[in-house]
């Protein structure tokens, strides 16, 4: 950002030097300061809403990130390490202080079930050409849902767009639906959340099976049939504000 | 006179359909956690193509892929169509998260794309792309599949390497995650014709219990793939 007004004011000045260059000899030796205007910051802000979809799955608090490159997840990849601290324990702080973010906001809390939440996320001088949401299903072991690297580069002012997100798997946790392993209020609260150790089937982001539940089959699981979900888990809706 | 009209006819005739030889960049990717992917069947093929419709019943030769994963007989179907086909793009099973790509050159006429494979490990579970027009813009463009049930078998859960079609069973589970000894899910298929499929059951006893398969790895939620094209 900083190159770039150095390259303007090089630009605004080069004409007055040609003029004081070509100018009479007084006025020469004791050249006029101008200052260039400085630029008005141009704003790119984004409202986010998200609103869970589920029966009983609260979402961690969202992660709403404005990026021109990389992306927070892609299918077939092994999760980020941030990702993975997100998926397994709902902390988003390391996905939002990745070097690609180039805004990002939090939510102000959990998302529970049925509610909506907006995030505004504003970035100055340079136009986003991606965002991506992400966000825990905390009584799972490690299933995320959101958006990666969305392409918002055609959306101007004023205009929104709205979809629904499915849900994915980190990858990074073998779905156990222990109460030790669930850190969501299914397990007390009890249960681990982030454990860096990778022990799921394959070590790839896929889309999420959903869970088992002790009703239906897993005896060792702490979730019951209303921990459930299927897809869509999340609708989101992006509107452009300036 | 005659022979002038009968020129003008065919023009307009050709004019009128789609005729258009396209090379098309084709992606598949295994959306889930724990189920593989029998060999493609990959083909461009005119409007007769159709390989199922959902809501009626299965022809035999979609059964024969959809118990045992085996493409021939629908790979025949569509020769006998002059489709543009390419079999076995991942040279085996497709496992979870993994992606296989392939070319395919259409000729003239061979306007839609359908993709199929049996779901492992399941009795009759397929997915499917069914018929899509290519669409003559180029342009690359994103297609999720959902599985289908073939309503040919019942879904009794239990690997015993049925793969042939009406043999009851599971021809295999290439995850290594399932059981054995179980007792059955069901021994009837009370939809006979062609739907979504509902999902496995899978049971968390390895030696016993309904289900052979493991309800922590073999159940999915769709979709179940995912088909990326690009029209060159």
């Amino acid at each position: 950002m900083n190159k770039t007004f150095l390259k303007i004011s090089t630009i605004a000045l080069a004409p007055l030097l040609l003029l004081s260059a070509c100018g009479d000899s007084k006025s020469s030796k004791d050249p006029m300061v101008v200052e260039p205007p400085a630029p008005t910051p141009v704003n790119y802000s984004y409202q986010v809403t998200v609103t869970n979809l589920t029966h009983a799955q609260p979402m961690s608090p969202v992660a709403v990130v404005l990026h021109n490159e990389g992306s927070l997840w892609q299918i077939g990849e092994a999760a980020s390490g941030a990702l993975e601290v997100m998926a397994e324990g709902g902390d988003n702080t390391q996905v939002l202080a990745q070097d690609m973010v180039l805004a990002g906001e939090s939510g102000a809390g959990l998302l529970m079930p049925g509610m909506h939440e907006s995030i505004d996320v504003t970035l100055t001088d340079t136009m986003p050409m991606m965002l991506s949401v992400a966000t825990m299903l905390v009584n799972t072991n490690d299933a995320f849902t959101g958006v990666s690297a969305m392409d918002i580069s055609n959306l101007m002012a004023g205009e929104s767009i709205s979809f629904t997100a499915r849900s994915y798997d980190a990858g990074t946790e073998f779905n156990t639906e222990t109460a030790a392993s669930i850190p969501g209020p299914a397990s007390g609260g009890a249960g681990e959340g982030y454990n860096e150790a990778r022990d799921d089937i394959a070590d790839h982001v896929t889309m999420h099976p959903g869970v088992v539940s002790s009703d239906d089959g897993l005896s060792t699981s702490a979730l019951s049939a209303g921990h459930k979900f299927d897809n869509p888990t999340l609708r989101i809706t992006i509107a452009r504000t300036e | 006179m005659k022979l002038k009209y009968s020129i003008l006819g065919a023009a307009i005739a050709a004019s009128s359909i789609q005729v258009q030889a396209q090379q098309l960049d084709i992606k598949i990717t295994n959306l889930t956690q724990g189920i593989y992917f029998t060999p493609f069947l990959v083909a461009a093929h005119n409007a007769d193509g159709k390989l199922f419709s959902v809501g009626e019943e299965a022809s035999a030769n979609l059964q024969m892929m959809a118990e045992g994963g085996n493409v021939s007989g629908l790979s025949a179907d569509l020769s006998a169509l002059s489709a543009d086909i390419k079999e076995n793009p991942a040279e085996g099973l497709l496992a979870p998260a993994m992606s296989t790509s392939l070319m395919l050159d259409t000729t003239d006429g061979n306007n839609y794309l359908s993709i199929v494979s049996m779901l492992l490990p399941t009795n009759d579970g397929f997915v499917g792309l069914n018929s899509w027009m290519i669409p003559t813009e180029p342009g690359t463009y994103t297609i999720d599949l959902n599985a289908y049930d073939a309503g040919t078998e019942a879904n009794d859960e239990i690997v015993n390497g049925g793969g042939a079609p009406g043999a009851p069973g599971i021809p295999v589970d290439p995850s290594g995650h399932g059981g054995t000894g179980g007792m059955g899910v069901t021994d009837m298929e009370q939809n006979t014709t062609i739907h979504i499929h509902r999902g496995s059951l899978g049971d968390d006893d390895a030696t016993g219990g309904k289900s052979d398969l493991n309800n922590t790895v073999h159940r999915w939620l769709n979709p179940v793939a995912r088909i990326t094209v690009t029209v060159n």
